[in-house]
């Protein structure tokens, strides 16, 4: 080891210990581990899961051939879309309400704006339940109207955290921009659409981003939610997981670890890593 | 806009649970709401009580492992070269992003009682006994798979595992705004590592310490699917009761106290924890 240390270890740099970076490894297999073996196994061709017999798509072609579950990841992906562009426009307003004006009762609308993230799921959860079953909510719409409870449910829940990560964006807007656009003439309109919106982009897509992952990820508020006929990839993949340990949901949830890691990957491309690092 | 969505689909449904908590069943399907605190009186039941306590033990003892473990990744993170950093930190953000079902059933894979984990386990335990046979003495017993899954010791793993990042993330956020020229004095005037995390680091990253803190021991406290996946029968946490009155007991009126009894320890935690910042203000 000491023929490749070309300089002694400084005394801030504590990534070059040994044991932080063993530290770190460990920490890194941990969090890693159960998802590489979850999807390797996937392509294993046993039905029980647990000693390797040899390489098939076998399980990748029930779970397309599964019509439920497209039909879930399917319900899934238009419930996170539209959950996602409803919650990036209230999330911005909010934000830039928050941040621009001032009014009665501000911090009242303040507080409870955040107010979503710190009640427990299993408790929104439970409110949709009763709130939709008292309202008399319409259920066995056609197609993508038959989602809307959940989507109002997830947009409910998301926009506070689109809100949250526009507003820590505009505190950096210098407002002298805002008003140099003023006195050269722009409009109301104008300085919004080519001062503010452009400086708020950032935090836009990183919400966009977080909804979108949000509404996704989502299954105890959906599981109180849906009914027989909405179901969602997660709620799907919770009632495969109880019943019985099959290949399929490995082949299943690779395609949404791999539908993530992508997602990540255009988020980066667009933004770079350091400025998704600091949304965070 | 976003006051009315949220009066309308926020505000209206949390006030119904409220009301609702305050009701009684009449029929199959109907509720009364009757101002009767026979639901409230119910909660304070051994029963209710003792599973909230654990709740909060077990989100506890999370959440400090959790501290455990994610300091010095996060300390890692912040003093790595900095070509390094974004790649260590994508690392940590990329399982947040991961769906948290997937997550468990993937940790539950593998510490089944055929799983690599006890696989793992295994091959130590024989090489425990190949050595203690090496130096001449018996070999130990067959080993026999731990049951690894369905009890508390996987619920606390599990939560471990799925909270992990929440807590690494502040902590990152807090330590990197740290001036890290203090630490190089401390360590310049001949502090060791050791009180200097504890005299300079510790106290300075307190808010981001908190800040983790919080954002993982609240999801923790009402955590449904870790539990009910990988817990055994008494390793049940509260919001398990609680959807169990909604689906299979059908009793909502007690159900919704349940909920709001979670929501104002909720309140509680987050009061407690704004008054501790606000203290050493004061104290200036």
């Amino acid at each position: 080891m000491a023929i490749f240390r070309t300089r002694a270890v400084a005394p801030l740099e504590y990534t070059r210990k040994a044991w932080m970076q063993m530290w770190v490894g460990a920490t890194l297999l941990f969090l890693y581990a159960p998802l590489i073996v979850l999807m390797i196994f996937s392509f294993n061709d046993s039905k029980r899961n647990v000693v390797w017999k040899g390489f098939t798509f076998k399980y990748y072609e029930k779970a397309l051939g599964n019509d439920s579950l497209v039909e879930a990841l399917t319900n899934s992906l238009t419930i996170a879309f539209f959950a996602t562009l409803f919650s990036l426009v209230l999330g911005a307003l909010a934000a830039v309400m928050l941040w621009r004006f001032r009014f009665p009762l501000k911090g009242v609308v303040e507080g409870s704006i955040s107010l979503p993230i710190i009640v427990p799921e299993i408790c929104l959860g439970v409110a949709y339940l009763i709130f939709f079953a008292r309202i008399d909510w319409p259920t066995g719409m056609a197609w993508p109207l038959n989602l809307s409870a959940i989507t109002i449910a997830h947009i409910t829940f998301c926009f506070p955290f689109v809100a949250m990560v526009v507003r820590s964006r505009l505190a950096s807007f210098n407002k002298e921009e805002e008003e140099a656009a003023k006195d050269l003439g722009a409009t109301e309109w104008q300085t919004f659409r080519d001062i503010l919106l452009p400086h708020m982009k950032p935090g836009l897509i990183a919400g966009a981003l977080l909804a979108f992952t949000l509404s996704l990820d989502d299954f105890v508020i959906t599981f109180f939610t849906s009914g027989p006929e909405t179901i969602t990839f997660p709620v799907k993949v919770y009632s495969m997981v109880r019943f019985s340990v099959t290949p399929e949901v490995n082949a299943a949830s690779t395609v949404l670890i791999v539908l993530t890691v992508v997602l990540t990957a255009v988020a980066l491309k667009m933004q770079g890593v350091k400025a998704i690092a600091e949304v965070h | 806009m976003p006051i009315f969505w949220l009066v309308l689909f926020f505000v209206v449904p949390m006030a119904v649970v409220w009301l609702y908590s305050f009701g009684e069943n009449a029929g199959p399907a109907d509720i009364v709401i009757s101002g009767t605190l026979e639901n409230y009186k119910r909660a304070t039941e051994w029963l209710y009580v003792s599973i909230f306590l654990k709740s909060l033990a077990v989100s506890a003892l999370v959440t400090l492992i959790c501290l455990i473990v994610g300091f010095p990744v996060a300390m890692a993170i912040t003093f790595a070269p900095p070509n390094w950093r974004p790649w260590l930190l994508l690392g940590i953000m990329l399982p947040f992003w991961t769906n948290l079902l997937i997550r468990t059933y993937a940790l539950m894979t593998l510490m089944g009682t055929n799983g690599y984990a006890n696989k793992a386990l295994g091959a130590l335990w024989g090489g425990a006994s190949w050595l203690k046979t090496l130096v001449g003495m018996q070999p130990l017993d067959a080993w026999t798979p731990a049951q690894l899954l369905y009890n508390n010791f996987a619920v606390v793993l599990g939560l471990v595992y799925v909270h992990l990042p929440f807590m690494v993330l502040p902590l990152y956020a807090a330590l990197d705004r740290l001036d890290k020229s203090l630490i190089e004095a401390s360590l310049d005037l001949g502090a060791s590592q050791i009180s200097t995390l504890n005299r300079i680091i510790m106290p300075l990253a307190g808010p981001g310490i908190a800040a983790g803190v919080m954002i993982t021991l609240v999801p923790a406290l009402g955590a449904y699917l870790t539990p009910d996946l990988m817990g055994g029968t008494d390793s049940q946490m509260i919001a398990n009761v609680i959807e169990r009155q909604f689906k299979r007991a059908n009793d909502w009126p007690f159900g919704a106290a349940l909920s709001f009894l979670l929501i104002y320890a909720m309140f509680i935690i987050v009061a407690l924890q704004s008054l501790r910042r606000g203290q050493p203000k004061r104290g200036e």
